[in-house]
């Protein structure tokens, strides 16, 4: 299971990193915005996407959408961890296609949650 | 105050001026009416000229307040505005310092406390063998051995997670540099908002003694523009207040299943 990390603070990446260390996830690599990301997802074969909202260059709701464009990439599992909180953020993502949506701050125990049930969804 | 009565002179002579204008016109008296439009714009052009006047002398004042000197070309260093991100960045600094701090000492706790735990689970398996009396003397040899190792490394180990436990309880010391620093920037931030505000006061006199109408609607309709929530707007600081956004996941698991995730 290979996953990519975008967030722009390189401590929130490491939090995340270290809450997937935990929960069995190793291989993870990371990306401070889309621009960085999208050239990673199209030669990396990656699994999972978790990425932040607000980010300069590209945002993630921008990298959500161009990963939903891509042939290769369009079945890629995405979970959104942000602290973009507007009700019409959380359905434009949902339209765009995202797999989960998780609200900063957040719990180890709430990322578990929406990680297995994105799997159990992709699984079945 | 003398700004209003200014405006009010100016307003009392243009009524008292345009009724007499009328008067002078439907008589025929057209040197006298010349005369009268000649008065007025007297009276508004003196107006108008105080009031750029005084606007100049505020803007003048602002920026000694604001510690910029327009006369130097590093004018930027020196203002306030600089300063209050020179001190953002310092808490960014901190704040990222102390957050790097944690994980590291965390990160090498872990392990540790793993190690610990591992050991002990395995060496309780065989304790339960010797307690059910299935250990050989040989075995028992061995396990008190182990046992004895045990104990001095969880001491000494035991010790090194406590001290990483007090070094990141001192990596929390950067909330009260960083509060006292934002507490400062948010009393500038105020100062500089009550100066705008009395420029923008004194402008707006300019305007009404100039004509000057703004469309509001279109200023507005612009700034929405600029706040489209594809940009993003960061955290929600009254989330609990406001109906247009989620107060916790909670929230976005009943918003995602009400549309069907």
């Amino acid at each position: 299971m290979k996953i990519l990390i975008v967030d722009d603070f390189s401590t929130m990446r490491r939090i995340i990193k270290n809450l997937l260390r935990d929960l069995g996830f190793t291989n993870t690599s990371e990306a401070d915005d889309g621009v960085t990301a999208l050239p990673m997802l199209q030669s990396g074969a990656f699994d999972f996407l978790v990425t932040d909202w607000n980010m300069p260059g590209m945002s993630g709701i921008d990298l959500l959408r161009q990963v939903r464009a891509d042939d290769r990439l369009k079945t890629l599992p995405v979970l959104m961890v942000t602290a973009e909180a507007k009700r019409e953020q959380i359905i434009e993502a949902a339209q765009a296609g995202v797999n989960g949506y998780v609200v900063k701050p957040f719990t180890a125990q709430v990322l578990k949650e929406k990680i297995e049930k994105i799997f159990e969804r992709v699984n079945s | 105050m003398d700004k209003q009565s200014t405006l009010g002179d100016f307003e009392s002579t243009l009524k008292r001026h345009a009724q007499e204008l009328v008067e002078r016109l439907e008589q025929g008296k057209f040197g006298e009416a010349v005369q009268l439009i000649h008065e007025l714009n007297q009276t508004r052009d003196r107006g108008l000229y105080q009031e750029v006047g005084k606007l100049t002398r505020e803007l003048h004042s602002a920026i000694v307040d604001f510690n910029i000197d327009p006369s130097i070309p590093q004018a930027e260093e020196v203002s306030q505005i600089t300063d209050a991100s020179e001190r953002l960045s310092y808490v960014v600094r901190l704040t990222d310092a102390a957050a790097n701090r944690t994980m590291d000492l965390v990160e090498q706790s872990t392990p540790v406390l793993g190690g610990l735990a591992d050991d002990a689970a395995s060496l309780s398996k065989d304790w339960q063998r010797f307690m059910r009396r299935e250990a050989s003397a040989d075995e028992f040899r061995e396990l008190v051995k182990r046992v004895d190792g045990f104990l001095t490394r969880s001491e000494t180990e035991s010790r090194q997670v406590s001290a990483h436990l007090n070094d990141i309880l001192l990596a929390q010391d950067y909330q009260d540099l960083t509060g006292q620093v934002i507490k400062r920037v948010t009393q500038m931030v105020t100062e500089v908002e009550r100066n705008l505000l009395k420029l923008v006061l004194m402008a707006s006199q300019v305007d009404r003694f100039a004509g000057i109408e703004h469309d509001h609607q279109q200023l507005r309709d612009e700034k929405d523009k600029e706040k489209h929530p594809t940009r993003g707007e960061g955290p929600q600081i009254h989330a609990d207040k406001r109906e247009d956004v989620v107060s916790g996941q909670d929230d976005v698991d009943d918003l995602l299943s009400s549309l069907g995730f």
